[in-house]
């Protein structure tokens, strides 16, 4: 399992391997919101939270039609899943995989990023951890987007619609607990809705991403 | 370990391809599966080693023993040969990968990107991790593939050596390895073709 990891990392990092590809979508957003509401601070730190998540959120997005497909179309998933590893454990590895070249430097990226949005001072650590909570449930519920998409020709459409709407308690839990954060206000409450969230998508989306690429690979 | 079918059918795509397949693979031996194209090895060879059930029959000795090689590699091109062949080894549990390399002469690429290689050598190297399985039976679909004739030469002297340690080889191919083993030709165990004369059942 873990040489599993140190591949699918080690491929990431690699040319064309699409590491930074999510970080630089972040950039861009983040970037250009300024341009098209105006530069106004007082407006801009009203809406630095809940941009800074759905960037994160989009930018996560970017890289999941590749998670499984490369593994697929080179046939490594068939000899995967005829290797003495558990499907359910290649899923998570994905998932960790991803979210480690994904979600983790756009939770290390997002304060460095607030800055440029005027997010107040007591907001940063409300980001940070809620990012933290929240990204790894978007990794394992788009490894289970890409699982039910593997075999489709130009599948990230239909990734993507599918994805998109599973992600919705995560961003409102997430963006809610970065807000109350901003705002000085109590803070636990989302928090724990986003914790048991991912803890729910992490102990129970990965039989559920190896039922349906067992079927897909037939 | 000997795989053991008795009466399997198959199915592609939901149209059954074989049915009434039966064999006996026992260790030390290695069965050829000849066939028309399309008559249904690969679906056959893809259902033995677990990748999808069979439509009903039995397969019996087949769990965990079982490396199967496909028609493409898994190879990745951004890694080299020898982290190629080392990923695999560990996912096995295999302790190295120098007989691996050895068996298929591909000493001397270990540090090649794998995706500069030709598609012989890549091929090679598809076939030297069933040696780093360490897996008795061997299911191999189209194993020959683009090799030269000294590869072919090399991939049966790896076969023979693999069956003169208890291993047995599964192996669907159209040319003639010189293996001491039997042919299973799959043609006559073809599925009926449902019969046409209630075609219009479904609008009556």
């Amino acid at each position: 399992m873990i040489a599993l990891l140190l591949r699918d990392l080690k491929l990431a990092l690699r040319a064309g391997g699409g590491f930074g590809l999510g970080l630089a979508f972040f950039l861009i957003v983040t970037v250009m919101v300024p341009f098209s509401v105006g530069p106004e601070s007082t407006l801009l730190s009203t809406i630095a939270p809940g941009v800074l998540w759905l960037g994160a959120l989009l930018a996560c997005l970017l890289s999941l039609d590749r998670l499984l497909a490369l593994d697929w179309e080179d046939g490594s998933l068939d000899l995967l899943a005829t290797a003495p590893l558990p499907l359910e454990a290649v899923v998570t590895i994905k998932a960790l995989a991803h979210w480690i070249t994904t979600g983790l430097p756009l939770v290390l990226a997002a304060p460095i990023l607030g800055v440029l949005l005027n997010l107040s001072p007591s907001g940063y650590a409300a980001l940070v951890t809620s990012l933290l909570l929240g990204t790894p449930a978007l990794s394992v519920i788009g490894t289970f987007g890409a699982a039910l998409t593997v075999g489709l020709k130009r599948g990230g459409l239909l990734l993507s619609l599918l994805v998109l709407p599973l992600y919705v308690p995560t961003l409102i839990f997430g963006s809610e607990a970065a807000r109350r954060g901003a705002l000085g206000m109590d803070i636990s409450t989302p928090l724990l809705m986003l914790a048991g969230i991912t803890a729910a998508c992490v102990a129970l989306l990965p039989f559920a991403s190896a039922a349906v690429l067992r079927v897909n690979l037939r | 370990m000997t795989l053991t079918v008795s009466d399997l059918a198959i199915a592609r795509g939901g149209v059954p391809v074989l049915e009434g397949v039966g064999f006996e693979l026992q260790p030390g031996k290695a069965l050829i599966v000849r066939g028309p194209n399309g008559v249904g090895k690969t679906t056959l060879l893809r259902t033995l080693a677990g990748l999808q059930p069979p439509l009903w029959g039995t397969i019996t000795g087949g769990d965990e023993t079982i490396a199967y090689a496909g028609h493409s590699d898994g190879i990745k091109p951004t890694l080299s040969v020898s982290e190629n062949l080392k990923f695999w080894a560990s996912v096995f549990g295999a302790k190295g990968i120098d007989a691996a390399l050895q068996a298929f002469a591909l000493t001397d690429l270990v540090e090649r990107h794998a995706g500069n290689l030709s598609a012989g050598q890549k091929r090679r190297l598809g076939l030297s991790r069933l040696l780093v399985t360490e897996r008795p039976i061997w299911v191999l679909d189209e194993p020959t593939v683009s090799l030269d004739v000294s590869a072919v030469q090399m991939f049966a002297d790896t076969v023979r050596s693999h069956l003169s340690t208890g291993g047995s080889a599964l192996i669907a191919t159209h040319i003639d390895l010189g293996l001491d083993g039997d042919v299973l030709d799959v043609g006559p165990y073809k599925a009926k073709p449902k019969s046409l004369d209630d075609f219009d059942e479904g609008f009556l």
